[in-house]
């Protein structure tokens, strides 16, 4: 095949946020380091270089592989923020209409426009999972937002999250409350797929709906939430303070305003998010809260900190269809059980639903049990 | 005198003691005629190892003393040392290389150990026969010779006459400044070349320790480190060096237009001419070639409005006799003519041009005052930068040139800053290796070049589409995508070799040099001597040796300066004495020794009709003593009782 540079592509994906691709040197560290060649054969490094030369085929799936774990970014020898560029060849897809969408991230991306979240559900039940739970409405004056995830308000298992947070919020006496339903998807993850106008939309919607109820401080219990507000949200007027839960847990139970009192005599693993870990670079609290439980035995898998194997969920990925045999949520279940617990630990939605499809379609279900550290720690007071 | 002997066997670590049992090895010295003490120690190189040959000298009264270590490359020095403050002649020590030549090299130990017996047996047996030689001195002339007035032959001349030492520079062109001159801005700093080098040119031109032979060639190099006579060629300039003011007035006014070599082609100057407009000496040349008086018997305009009379269209070459200590060799290198890549097109496509000629297209007084153009004079709206042309290919040039990769990211900085120009680097490797070259390589990527890895293979002005029309397309495979890709542009810059001198051959005998296979010079050793070569006194800087950047070339002629002034600050210089001596007695004067020594060391008595042997050149290679017919030469130190007695040893 003889081919020529097409420097209008190179110009568009730059444009759409992928400048940088110039600094890359192609040295392929990227490729090596890439999940997907656990699983598949993902040649990341010739995708850039692709990239760098306007010869990206945006009908070809590639351009969706990448789940934005940033294993990559953190190791690459020249900062190279591949999470940016793949961001930038999706927004070519999707708002200059090259190429393809995948049919599943289609229907997610109709849904958060349509409805403000990727489930479809109608905005005015945003807050049925805490009926009666008795938690108020946020108003001025009230010292913490909380802010659930789409998945943990409408997600008829992750919702769980969401209940347990609340719960321990109010056994420490915290003053928050939740909003009435304005608010919408953070976004984030439709910004890595590519729709940065709607990303925006989303921004602005929330932003307002913040500064309507006179939002100071933000407790989220979703890292993904956590990054955009704090990362993202900034760029467009947002200032916020924001916690992530588990933090602030950790910080509840070192001033003596939580006490974990009772025993939970269980072997468990923790599996840092992405979002988390590589993102946030919140490592520590999330194991410090899991050791004060008592009767709690923390060990750790073969690949942890910042070294963790993403479970599939970041970037999008969570919508699209990915291949049995492919699943880096099945691998990682692979490596909790190797590790004896009987429960895998998270601080994530998105690894929380990804854990949870595995154990039933692998049928793990009765050998290892998924659960937020919220539900442990819920357990445990 | 009564011989009489001490050996040591070096364990060196395991090195050697792993494989030769040193223990028998010791045993089978103190069995042996003449030898009074034997012994073996850990390391011999060591303090306490070479205080007990010293102690021992003095205790057992030795005259001869044995080592048996590794090679004499290594430590001979330091136990001839060793030797010397114990009171004994140098050349009484021998040493026996049981380690490259022995445990090294030989897997059975048993074997070993009789090889390292007869290794001993050879040096003992050869040491008998040892006599004390005498260490002659001789003065060093405080003057040098600096050969190339480039940036390499500037820094070196400057360095010496600062500290008040003469210099003489001698440079073949009308102006100093060499390279580097040419250049237009400096990788990675980008500090304008001409800036930072005019003000070392000007300290050159009025420093009183300098004298500056400009547009003249060495021609004849005679005598020895330390005392070298030295013959110059002055060149006719047709301009009066004394008379002239560098006013410029007939260069302005001659009206003969010639294609400009400073230009690399691209610009005209006058058949009178200075080279660029800072040339030191600021005193014009007249190109006998073009002159129309030299050519035709006509014109003589310069001559008419000379107002200082300094034209002298009389004058003839000069030859001048300099005398100097040592001499820097620093005749820097020349650019590859891409013209024998034919499938680059270079001489066919207008805008297929060299780095040099890119170089004077960005610079301020260049032919185009430093607007980059394409040979119509429109800007071009895409560049291709083609690496290693002529380098890293066995077809032309082996090795890299080292600078390549580096200019051709300033090109690319510069292009983008003056043009906007889409700009492809084509590399096989990006080689940015010094300090702060990484980060500019760092830097430029993100301006945003592409870069191309893969070996161009063809330049070619055949459209295969309407895109490609009226440009030129660079065809190579992307290697990194796996496919032939096809970049037109309205630009082609070659990154052209940095080659040996055309002449350098008759540069190297003129002055004893070896060349390397590549062609440059040959130092003595690349790591631990690279600016001295195998000629004492003889220094060799910059590209001369081997491609380099600034910095680098700065840095060794600096060294070079430096290992002169040593020379010059203790006065005085040790000869070889293992040298050569012919019995003129019984000389016949044949002369076959003449021609045959590599270090022109003989000379002809033409009165006594004998050769005679310069003991300040003669390296005692011992080639004249094999040849002589008459075996009237011997070599000092390697006499044949004492080879005969060696090998006897090694065969008993």
């Amino acid at each position: 095949m003889v081919v020529t540079p097409f420097k209008e592509a190179v110009d568009t994906t730059v444009e759409a946020g992928g400048e940088a691709l110039r600094l890359c040197y192609q040295c392929g560290l990227c490729t090596g380091t890439c999940p997907w060649n656990l699983v598949t054969s993902f040649m990341l490094r010739k995708l850039i270089h692709k990239a760098q030369l306007g010869l990206v085929d945006f009908e070809d799936e590639e351009v969706w592989r990448c789940v934005g774990c940033k294993l990559c970014v953190q190791r690459c020898p020249r900062g190279v923020a591949v999470t940016d560029i793949m961001r930038a060849l999706r927004r070519v897809v999707m708002e200059v209409g090259a190429g393809i969408v995948p049919h599943s991230l289609r229907l997610s991306v109709k849904n958060v426009s349509g409805v403000g979240n990727p489930l479809g559900e109608p905005p005015e039940k945003r807050t049925d999972w805490a009926k009666d739970l008795g938690v108020k409405t946020f108003t001025k004056g009230t010292e913490i937002l909380y802010f659930p995830c789409c998945y943990q308000a409408y997600d008829s298992s992750a919702k769980r999250v969401a209940r347990a947070a609340v719960n321990i919020l109010k056994k420490a006496d915290v003053d928050f409350g939740i909003l009435d339903g304005n608010e919408v998807c953070c976004g984030e993850s439709m910004r890595k797929a590519g729709t940065e106008s709607m990303f925006q939309n989303l921004v602005q919607t929330n932003i307002n709906a913040f500064a309507e109820a006179g939002v100071k401080k933000i407790v989220v219990t979703s890292p993904h939430c956590y990054h955009t507000f704090t990362d993202e949200y900034p760029e467009f007027g947002g200032n916020f303070e924001v916690v992530h839960f588990i933090p602030y847990l950790a910080g509840l139970i070192k001033e003596g305003r939580l006490k974990l009192t009772k025993e939970l005599d269980k072997k468990v693993t923790y599996h840092d998010s992405c979002c988390l870990g590589r993102y946030a670079g919140i490592y520590d609290e999330p194991r410090q809260v899991l050791e004060i439980i008592p009767g709690l035995e923390l060990v750790e898998m073969q690949d942890t900190h910042e070294c963790a194997l993403c479970c599939g969920g970041c970037a999008g990925r969570l919508w699209m269809e990915t291949k049995k045999g492919e699943r880096f949520s099945d691998l990682r279940i692979e490596q909790a059980i190797e590790t004896g617990v009987s429960i895998l630990a998270i601080a994530c939605p998105y690894c929380l639903l990804n854990f949870e499809d595995s154990l039933l379609t692998t049928d793990k279900g009765d050998i290892i049990q998924v659960k937020d550290i919220a539900e442990l720690v819920q357990e445990a007071i | 005198m009564e011989p009489r002997i001490g050996v040591y066997i070096c364990h060196c670590g395991s090195n050697i003691a792993g494989s030769v049992d040193v223990e028998q090895v010791t045993e089978f010295a103190r069995g042996l005629d003449s030898v009074v003490v034997a012994r073996n120690y850990k390391y011999m190189c060591s303090d306490p190892g070479q205080n007990l040959i010293k102690e021992d000298i003095e205790n057992f009264g030795l005259n001869r003393v044995i080592v048996a270590a590794c090679s004499p490359q290594m430590h001979e020095s330091t136990f001839r040392r060793v030797c010397e403050e114990a009171g004994l002649n140098r050349y009484l020590f021998q040493m026996a290389n049981i380690r490259e030549h022995c445990s090294w090299v030989t897997e059975n130990n048993g074997r070993a150990t009789e090889k390292a017996k007869a290794l001993v047996n050879a040096a003992v047996r050869r040491v008998l026969y040892h006599e004390p030689l005498e260490i002659k001195e001789i003065p060093v002339n405080p003057n040098t010779l600096v050969v190339g007035g480039g940036i390499a032959g500037i820094q070196a001349a400057l360095e010496i006459a600062d500290s008040e030492h003469k210099v003489y520079l001698v440079e073949r062109e009308p102006s100093i400044g060499g390279h580097m001159i040419q250049l237009d801005k400096t990788f990675p700093t980008l500090d304008c070349s001409a800036c930072i080098l005019t003000p070392k040119m000007s300290s050159v031109g009025s420093h009183p320790f300098i004298e500056l032979m400009s547009y003249s060639e060495v021609a004849e190099v005679s005598g020895f480190v330390g005392n070298f006579k030295v013959k110059v060629k002055k060149k006719a300039r047709y301009v009066d060096e004394e008379k002239c003011t560098g006013c410029g007035v007939c260069q302005e006014k001659c009206p003969w237009k010639v294609d400009n070599e400073f230009e690399v082609g691209m610009g005209k100057r006058k058949a009178i001419y200075t080279p660029f407009p800072q040339a030191v000496p600021n005193i014009p040349v007249i190109d006998r070639e073009h002159c129309a008086y030299f050519l035709k018997g006509t014109c003589r305009a310069c001559e008419k409005l000379c107002e200082a009379g300094a034209i002298n269209f009389d004058q003839v070459d000069e030859f001048v006799e300099i005398e100097v200590g040592s001499i820097i060799v620093a005749t820097g290198f020349d650019a590859f003519d891409p013209s024998v890549i034919t499938q680059y097109g270079y001489g066919r496509y207008d805008n297929v041009i060299t780095a040099l000629q890119f170089e004077r297209l960005c610079s301020a007084a260049g032919p185009t005052g430093g607007n980059i153009t394409l040979k119509d004079g429109s800007t071009p709206q895409s560049v291709a930068i083609i690496h290693c042309v002529g380098s890293r290919d066995q077809n032309y040039h082996e090795y890299c040139s080292r600078v390549c990769c580096m200019y051709a990211l300033k090109y690319s900085h510069l292009i983008k800053e003056k043009t906007k120009a889409e700009v492809y680097q084509m590399y096989i490797d990006m080689r940015c290796f010094g300090k702060g070259y990484e980060e500019f390589y760092d830097r430029l990527s993100e301006e945003g070049i592409n870069f191309i890895r893969g070996k161009v293979a063809q330049i070619t002005d055949q459209a295969i589409n309407e895109e490609e029309e009226g440009k030129l397309i660079v065809v190579g495979e992307d290697t990194l995508l796996g496919s032939v890709i096809r970049v037109p542009v309205d630009m082609v810059i070659l990154c052209i070799a940095l080659e040996a001198r055309s002449d350098a051959e008759e540069v190297a005998r003129l002055f004893s040099l070896s060349r390397s296979p590549d062609g440059f010079f040959l130092e003595r050793h690349p790591k631990l001597d690279p600016v001295a070569t195998m000629a004492d006194g003889i220094f060799i800087v910059g590209c001369c040796q081997a491609p380099k950047d600034i910095p680098d070339t700065v840095a060794q002629a600096s060294a070079a300066a430096a290992r002169v002034l040593a020379m010059i600050s203790k006065g005085k210089i040790e000869i070889e004495a293992a040298i050569a001596v012919i019995d003129e007695e019984q000389c016949s004067g044949c002369r076959i020794c003449n021609a045959l020594c590599p270090f022109n060391a003989i000379a002809f008595d033409e009165e006594k009709k004998v050769s005679r042997i310069n003991e300040a050149l003669c390296k005692g290679c011992g080639i004249c003593v094999a040849a002589c017919p008459s075996a009237v030469i011997s070599g000092k130190h390697f006499t044949t009782e004492q080879i005969m007695a060696e090998i006897e040893g090694l065969l008993v």
